[in-house]
């Protein structure tokens, strides 16, 4: 049940959205998750959607995976176009009943919201489908790195970060070889309450947080051991390089910004 | 040529409230370069408060500890008896930092500030060594035990060190991982002249080994080759330990009066011995 999740999976490949400079794909997509909440009208949307396409394109992942981050958020969007379909009364009334009432403003606004919400996940998730974890917090800290003026631990930070990538599935295993020994042992996970469920849990998280102590214990000698002093004097064996199509994507975004911005001036706001 | 000596360590935790409890007390040992050792003891003996006295984890409350020319307790070269001293522990889950098997072997050399080529080199090198090389964009932790096991070898490897310091590294695996873990180590001390001090609970493993050392609290009580170490079956019994199965079956044979070698140690030993004990008899 717990392997289902698919939160910072990486999957490993060699298309041209891989091997981009992991600190420009930060930028690129953190740019873009704000970006995306720019366009007031459907051409800047649009604009903002084609560049996801390519984006999807260069990956060169299965449409079925990308289509997979999509699962956990359709409730939300869901509700949110449901919302907006009933509440926005603007433009030719599609269907009347009672006070519930369908117009063609409301179908619009749904659609220009939900399209946003979709984008913004189809995003982040090309980022961690293309990079591995380690890769991640190896570009944040290098563009973080700035901060160690203002006294903040980067290196610390980061390496807090890969460990905690690292442990994910090493403790959901553990969770799950616990939830199966209380079980055995007549624990009832499954029924009751709310209530009554939450303290089902006790018995085991608490296994859990005691082992993970002894976990952090054995990890902390074994980075010891392996001269751990800290991120002075450290190397990193992967050295990060801008590429001149790196350069071209940072070009292409911020041509992307710049166009909405023009077609939110230039074009009349399609939202209400 | 001496690489770790311990001179007359005594080590005790301090607790303020009880009796401080020695864990060791007048230890002396000397490894040589390119031997293999086998540290042997049940739970409890110290074997493992040795095994951290030798790369500067535990410093020695009495006596000495010299790795190379340096002494644990000279602050300045921490790292140096740490690079020296590669030390691979038993949980295989536990001692794995990245998620990526060649990004962990990284680890030790990055630490070392080593140069970046410098270190891709060395990653590849070491994951040869314990034959993990095409698993070197996998995820750490989709590897089985074995396998774990071999990549935490490596990620000490790549620190260039002159000797291995294992502590139970197969306590935590099958049968399998076992055989694959110490196929390794021995073919690490064989073909590439690795110093190994394996620390273990299995006669099977110690019975690989150049010498095998028993500890029982704290104390070394018996040292020698896994022969002369392993036909002595009663001391060893005393201290709760086992001999190996086919030196089992000759000792207690011999206590029927059947006459068999005394120094028996593999399986293939024991056939021999047990055939020449037959076409005596025919």
């Amino acid at each position: 049940m717990l392997s289902e999740l698919t939160i910072g999976q990486f999957f490993p490949g060699r298309s041209p959205l891989h091997r981009m400079d992991p600190r420009v794909k930060l930028v690129v997509i953190f740019t873009y998750i704000v970006l995306i909440f720019v366009p007031q009208n459907w051409l800047g949307l649009g604009l903002g959607l084609a560049f996801l396409l390519t984006g999807v394109l260069l990956s060169q992942l299965p449409v079925r995976l990308i289509l997979r981050s999509l699962r956990p958020i359709l409730f939300i969007v869901l509700i949110t176009s449901v919302l907006n379909i009933l509440y926005i009364d603007s433009g030719t009334v599609l269907l009347q009943w009672g006070w519930l009432k369908i117009t063609t403003g409301g179908i619009s606004n749904a659609v220009f919201i939900a399209l946003r919400i979709v984008a913004l996940i189809v995003g982040s998730s090309l980022l961690t489908y293309t990079t591995s974890p380690t890769t991640l917090t190896d570009a944040m800290e290098r563009l973080m790195s700035p901060l160690r003026v203002i006294r903040i631990n980067v290196h610390e930070i980061a390496m807090m970060m890969t460990i905690a990538l690292r442990f994910i599935p090493t403790l959901m295993e553990e969770t799950d070889k616990i939830m199966s020994a209380q079980k055995a042992r007549g624990a009832d996970l499954e029924s009751g309450n709310l209530l009554q469920r939450v303290r089902a849990l006790v018995p085991i998280l608490i296994p859990l947080l005691v082992s993970s102590f002894r976990r952090a214990a054995d990890l902390a000698t074994a980075m010891e051991c392996r001269c751990y002093h800290g991120g002075d004097g450290r190397t990193r064996m992967k050295q990060l390089h801008v590429r001149r199509s790196d350069v071209c994507y940072l070009l292409a975004t911020a041509a992307l910004l710049a166009a909405m911005i023009l077609c939110n001036l230039l074009l009349p706001s399609a939202l209400i | 040529m001496e690489l770790l000596k311990a001179q007359h360590v005594s080590f005790q935790y301090e607790n303020p409230e009880e009796q401080p409890l020695p864990v060791l007390s007048d230890v002396s040992l000397t490894i040589r370069r390119g031997e293999f050792v086998a540290i042997l003891g049940h739970n409890g003996s110290g074997k493992s408060t040795l095994a951290k006295h030798f790369n500067a984890m535990l410093l020695p409350t009495g006596g000495a500890v010299w790795v190379e020319e340096w002494q644990t307790t000279d602050e300045a070269h921490v790292f140096d008896v740490r690079r020296t001293v590669g030390m691979v522990l038993q949980n295989p889950d536990n001692q794995l930092v990245s998620t990526i098997v060649q990004e962990d072997v990284a680890f030790g050399p990055e630490n070392l500030g080593v140069e970046p080529s410098e270190i891709a080199v060395r990653v590849n090198e070491a994951l040869r060594l314990v034959d993990m090389l095409p698993y070197r964009d996998h995820a750490a932790h989709k590897l089985s035990g074995g396998q774990k096991q071999r990549v935490a070898i490596a990620g000490a490897l790549a620190m260039h060190p002159d000797c291995l310091v294992l502590d139970e590294p197969t306590a935590m695996l099958d049968p399998k991982g076992r055989r694959e873990v110490m196929d390794t180590i021995r073919r690490l001390n064989r073909e590439n002249g690795m110093t190994v001090v394996l620390i273990t609970h299995y006669m099977e493993e110690a019975a690989l080994a150049d010498r095998v050392v028993v500890m029982e609290e704290g104390r070394i009580v018996q040292e020698g080759t896994p022969r002369e170490v392993f036909s002595q079956v009663e001391p060893l019994r005393a201290v709760q330990l086992d001999v190996p199965q086919p030196t089992e079956l000759c000792y207690e044979l011999r206590r029927q009066g059947v006459s068999l070698p005394a120094d028996v140690l593999t399986v293939e030993e024991a056939v021999e011995a047990l055939a020449a004990v037959w076409e005596g008899a025919v």
